[in-house]
């Protein structure tokens, strides 16, 4: 390349001293607290909405047998097919995504790593839209597959691209790469989808990124791939501590990184691409919520995931939740309204210097 | 005493400095690295900055080759305030050469040397046959005139800062800043360029240089200036500055200071924990 | 001649020798310039091939002209049924072709240039993000049933106001005591980001007929170019290749970073702040007048660089190859695919490729 390339370095905030039980302990504290929050906004999902309950009939949704009440079953159903899904997906899909964004930050070193910039997105839906365009899919079920498959290769390759050689630690050839898949992909799928109606419509529906539609038959399938995907990333987090080193230190302390790497991009790709599939694109909530992670535990990943996890789930419902209340009785979807957030505090941080250039 | 320079223009050279910082403030932010600082460029011999690591000896040639403003004070070019000159005007009468420069992939050498002709040429002048002689003598005087179609990037780091060199000199000024010339150069390099240097101001040009190694500095100046922490601990012709306590009081380093076996300056003989038999060579060292 | 500090002569140092080869210069009067043989016959060429591209995409269509025919037309001596599907139809999305093509090409060079960087391009800065969210916006908000020309002047008008209204967004959250090619790509990802979560947004709540239009539109297009924005993007382009061409040439020693541009009495700050308006406002004008086209402005100064082998972007010949490839493909759009469709797809097509090529290579290192 010509010129001066650059470097980064993300400001890490000065690690208080304490012993380490202490942090111990704090850390555990604040998992908890997580995961409190966790309960209270899920409880919310399934409250509020177009009609609003109160936590009474909430309960009534969940637990009560069926009865002939009119009121009560409507509730029931309210509840039962379409809020319960839905907090169980957002759930599930912000896990994944809040473990996908601090795994992908933790492999490539790159501070904006994230799964909508690694092109996962645009694969999701250029695959599901030739699938309908081909197969005439219309339930999410049938093009949840598709998706899938797509998001995968599209990561696969983009991952691929900037590690192949000296590559390997740029962040700025990882985020041109993604924007040049994506947007090849994006012509694509305009192309597919500009020749096929249904598929025209289908398309604009799947790019919001919505929770909505979806039922238990593509959220079990959809949880067991993430569960999958978590289980392969715990088992490779204290080599991801390690790898942070640079690849010659992780080798001279016995990390086999080659095989670290490919474990990893493996969990990455189920992880993002299950949840794209179900989902749709969601950007920027595996990098913002990593971002905070960071914050809180510091660079030790066998906190720093968990924590993502955790607060991807929680983000994602409370974006899930503003949807509902903003432009009332309509929709915002949770995609737009993760973005609308996320895009803002990737550039404030920018703004503020987190990524400097060397 | 009148000194003609590559292009032919004349300076009046009176033994008064034409480069010289009054009182100045450089800082980042609030941060102030160099505070109130006075330093005269004796004009043709070569100065030496040297002091340890975040002195601020970098700061202060960057700040006297106007790449860094000063938050106080001025830095005097010729009489003026430099701040107030158009930059090309300054780029005529200082050449820079900053750390580790880079050059685009593929860029030949003459193409290299030829920019800078730069603060000479204009949009409808833009290589003049001024230019071309100029660049020519250039690549001679470098000793690189055989290396000119050869891409920049092929050449080993010696060949390499050479042409820089090179570059500078093609701009046709009188005063030469080299910020850190031989850093990333072997020793074997590093004293080929310093010899060069020497030769460019043997003609007649003012050289400031900061260089990190002591025994080169001693052996290639004339003016040594010696930082630490932002001020002048010390300046003056090597034999006169490199002491043993001014070496422990700059450098926090104990050394022996002998007369240079090969030459007529002084060398510095580090002292360590290990390794030394200091009853047999520096029993007045011995505590 | 140089004379030692002791007025001895030095003379007998510095024998330059004459054979050395500095690049030849072309001199006429006061004026003097550099002659690269390649460079000129390069981009000579370009400009032929350009023009005979050209030609061929105005004979193309439902009624066939050839390549003689055209050219009698274009200089004046054509028949009247041939002027006046040339002058009335085909002329005016030939001719944006070429014009928004060098426009891409020359801001794609100027961006790389800035960012130092082979992989920037212009839609980084968020300017053609921008221009699509206002006219989706327009598209869809405002009743997109009506295609009359009135209507798509103003849609061109208001997508460049969006465009450089992000681009400007970009480069101020980006200015921080100068401007940083690192920062600067970076905040453009994210505030392209969300210009396309807006775009997103706008397009689900949409009638589904505004929503085909509206995609069409985004992924880049020439149809129904009318004489007025050809004009409009023609006369703006060429003021800015004319501001660009001035000032490009304080910005080669750029190239050597921005310390040894300093002493080598650049004004860096100055000029890189021209030029990036300069690629930012062009970009525009290609936006207003085709839409988004991808990749153009990635591709072409790359391939300039390679055909006219120099270290760094050309900027003639960037836009001709930009010319060239976006009219080329604009031909294989309307010809060689079973189903018409816009060119940015083809541009995309052609343009993915070749980033993972780029890619390939740059890590190869």
């Amino acid at each position: 390349m010509y010129g001066a390339m650059t470097t980064t370095e993300v400001e890490r905030p000065a690690p208080t001293p304490r012993g380490p039980t202490e942090a111990r302990r704090r850390r555990v504290a604040g998992l908890g607290l997580l995961a409190a929050l966790l309960l209270v906004a899920a409880a919310a999902s399934l409250a509020v909405g177009a009609r609003a309950l109160s936590p009474a009939e909430v309960w009534h949704g969940l637990f009560a047998a069926p009865e002939s009440d009119q009121r009560l079953t409507e509730i029931r159903l309210i509840v039962q097919t379409v809020r319960v899904p839905r907090t169980v997906l957002a759930v599930v899909a912000g896990i994944a995504l809040g473990v996908g964004g601090a795994l992908i930050q933790g492999y490539t070193r790159n501070p904006i790593a994230d799964t909508g910039l690694l092109g996962v997105n645009s694969g999701a839906s250029f695959a599901v839209v030739s699938g309908i365009a081909a197969f005439g899919f219309t339930s999410p079920f049938q093009y949840v597959w598709f998706g899938f498959a797509g998001a995968a290769a599209a990561g696969a390759v983009v991952f691929g691209l900037s590690s192949i050689g000296r590559g390997a630690g740029n962040p700025l050839t990882l985020a041109l790469a993604g924007q040049g898949v994506t947007v090849f992909l994006a012509a694509m799928t305009t192309a597919v989808a500009l020749t096929d109606k249904a598929s025209l419509n289908a398309l604009r529906f799947w790019n919001a990124g919505s929770l909505t539609g979806v039922g238990f038959d593509v959220i079990w399938p959809v949880s067991a791939f993430i569960a999958a995907g978590l289980l392969l990333a715990l088992t490779t987090l204290p080599s991801v501590n390690l790898l942070n080193l640079g690849d010659d230190v992780a080798r001279g302390l016995g990390v086999n990184t080659a095989l670290t790497r490919t474990v990893g991009i493996v969990a990455i790709t189920l992880l993002a691409g299950a949840a794209t599939a179900a989902c749709g694109p969601i950007a920027f909530l595996g990098l913002m919520v990593a971002h905070v992670a960071r914050y809180l535990t510091g660079p030790d990943y066998r906190w720093l995931v968990p924590y993502a996890g955790l607060l991807g789930a929680v983000v994602l419902l409370v974006c899930d939740i503003v949807g509902r209340l903003v432009v009332r009785p309509g929709e915002l979807d949770a995609g737009v309204v993760v973005s609308l957030l996320g895009a803002p505090f990737f550039a404030v941080l920018v703004w503020r210097g987190k990524f400097k250039s060397a | 005493m009148v000194v003609q320079s590559i292009t032919g223009t004349e300076t009046e050279v009176d033994g008064a400095s034409r480069l010289a910082a009054r009182a100045v403030t450089v800082g980042y932010g609030s941060r102030s690295v160099i505070d109130g600082l006075d330093v005269a460029i004796p004009p043709g011999v070569i100065t030496t900055i040297i002091g340890p690591n975040g002195c601020g000896k970098s700061t202060l040639l960057r700040t006297l080759s106007r790449l860094l403003k000063p938050t106080g004070g001025t830095v005097v070019l010729d009489g003026e305030d430099i701040a107030a000159l158009r930059t090309r005007d300054v780029a005529k009468k200082l050449g820079l050469l900053p750390q580790a420069p880079v050059a685009p992939e593929g860029l030949t050498v003459s193409d290299l040397v030829a920019r800078g002709r730069h603060p000479h040429q204009s949009w409808l002048r833009q290589w003049s046959s001024d230019d071309a002689d100029v660049v020519r003598q250039a690549l001679a005087m470098t000793g690189v005139s055989d290396l000119a179609d050869r891409p920049v990037d092929s050449l080993s780091g010696g060949q390499r800062q050479r042409v820089w060199i090179s570059m500078t000199l093609a701009q046709g000024t009188d005063l030469l800043l080299l910020d850190e010339p031989t850093t990333y150069l072997d020793l074997a390099h590093a004293v080929d360029v310093l010899d060069l240097v020497d030769d460019l101001h043997e003609s007649g040009r003012t050289v400031v240089m900061v260089l990190h190694d002591l025994n080169l500095a001693a052996r290639y100046s004339d003016n040594l200036v010696v930082m630490r922490e932002g001020a002048i601990l010390a300046q003056g012709h090597p034999r006169d500055v490199i002491t043993a306590g001014l070496l422990h009081e700059a450098f926090g380093l104990r050394a022996k200071v002998i007369d240079d076996p090969v030459g007529d300056r002084p060398l510095i003989v580090p002292i360590g924990r290990t390794h030394v038999e200091l009853d047999r060579s520096a029993p007045e060292l011995v505590k | 001649m140089d004379m030692r500090a002791d007025g001895t002569d030095a003379a007998v140092d510095v024998k330059a020798d004459v054979r050395t080869s500095v690049v030849p210069g072309v001199r006429f009067g006061g004026l003097s310039f550099v002659w690269r043989p390649w460079i000129a016959g390069v981009t000579l060429l370009l400009a032929v091939a350009g023009f005979l591209v050209f030609c061929l995409s105005i004979g193309v269509g439902d009624f066939p002209i050839g390549l003689p025919r055209v050219l009698a037309t274009i200089l004046g001596r054509g028949e009247q049924v041939d002027e006046f599907v040339i002058t009335d139809l085909r002329m005016p999305r030939a001719l944006a072709g070429l014009v928004v093509g060098v426009a891409l090409g020359v801001s794609g060079a100027l961006t790389q240039s800035i960012a130092r960087n082979p992989l920037a391009s212009p839609d980084v800065l968020g300017i053609t993000s921008g221009a699509g969210a206002v006219a989706v916006f327009l598209v869809t908000v405002s009743g997109g049933a009506a295609t009359a020309v009135a209507d798509s002047v103003g849609l061109s008008a208001a997508a460049l106001a969006g465009g450089l209204g992000t681009g400007l967004l970009v480069y101020f959250m980006a200015w921080r005591r100068g401007i940083d090619g690192f920062r600067l790509i970076l905040i453009g990802i994210s505030v392209n980001a969300v210009m396309q979560a807006i775009t997103t947004w706008l397009l689900v709540t949409a009638d589904i007929r505004d929503v085909a239009r509206a995609q069409a539109w985004l992924v880049g297009s020439l149809d129904n170019r009318s004489w007025g924005e050809v004009h409009v993007a023609l006369w703006c382009t060429l003021v800015l290749l004319v501001v660009v061409t001035t000032v490009a040439f304080q910005f080669k020693p750029l190239h050597f970073g921005d310390e040894v541009a300093a002493g080598l009495g650049v004004r860096y700050g100055t000029v890189r702040a021209v030029l990036l308006l300069c690629a930012v406002l062009l970009a525009g004008v290609a936006v207003s007048a085709a839409g988004p086209v991808p990749f153009v402005a990635l591709v072409a100064p790359q391939v300039a660089m390679r055909l006219a082998r120099c270290p760094t972007p050309p900027l003639v010949a960037s836009g001709l190859v930009g010319a060239l490839l976006l009219t080329g493909s604009d031909l294989l759009a309307r010809t060689a695919l079973p189903v018409s469709l816009p060119v940015g797809v083809v541009t995309a097509a052609i343009g993915g490729p070749f980033l993972v090529y780029l890619l390939v290579r740059a890590n190869r290192r």
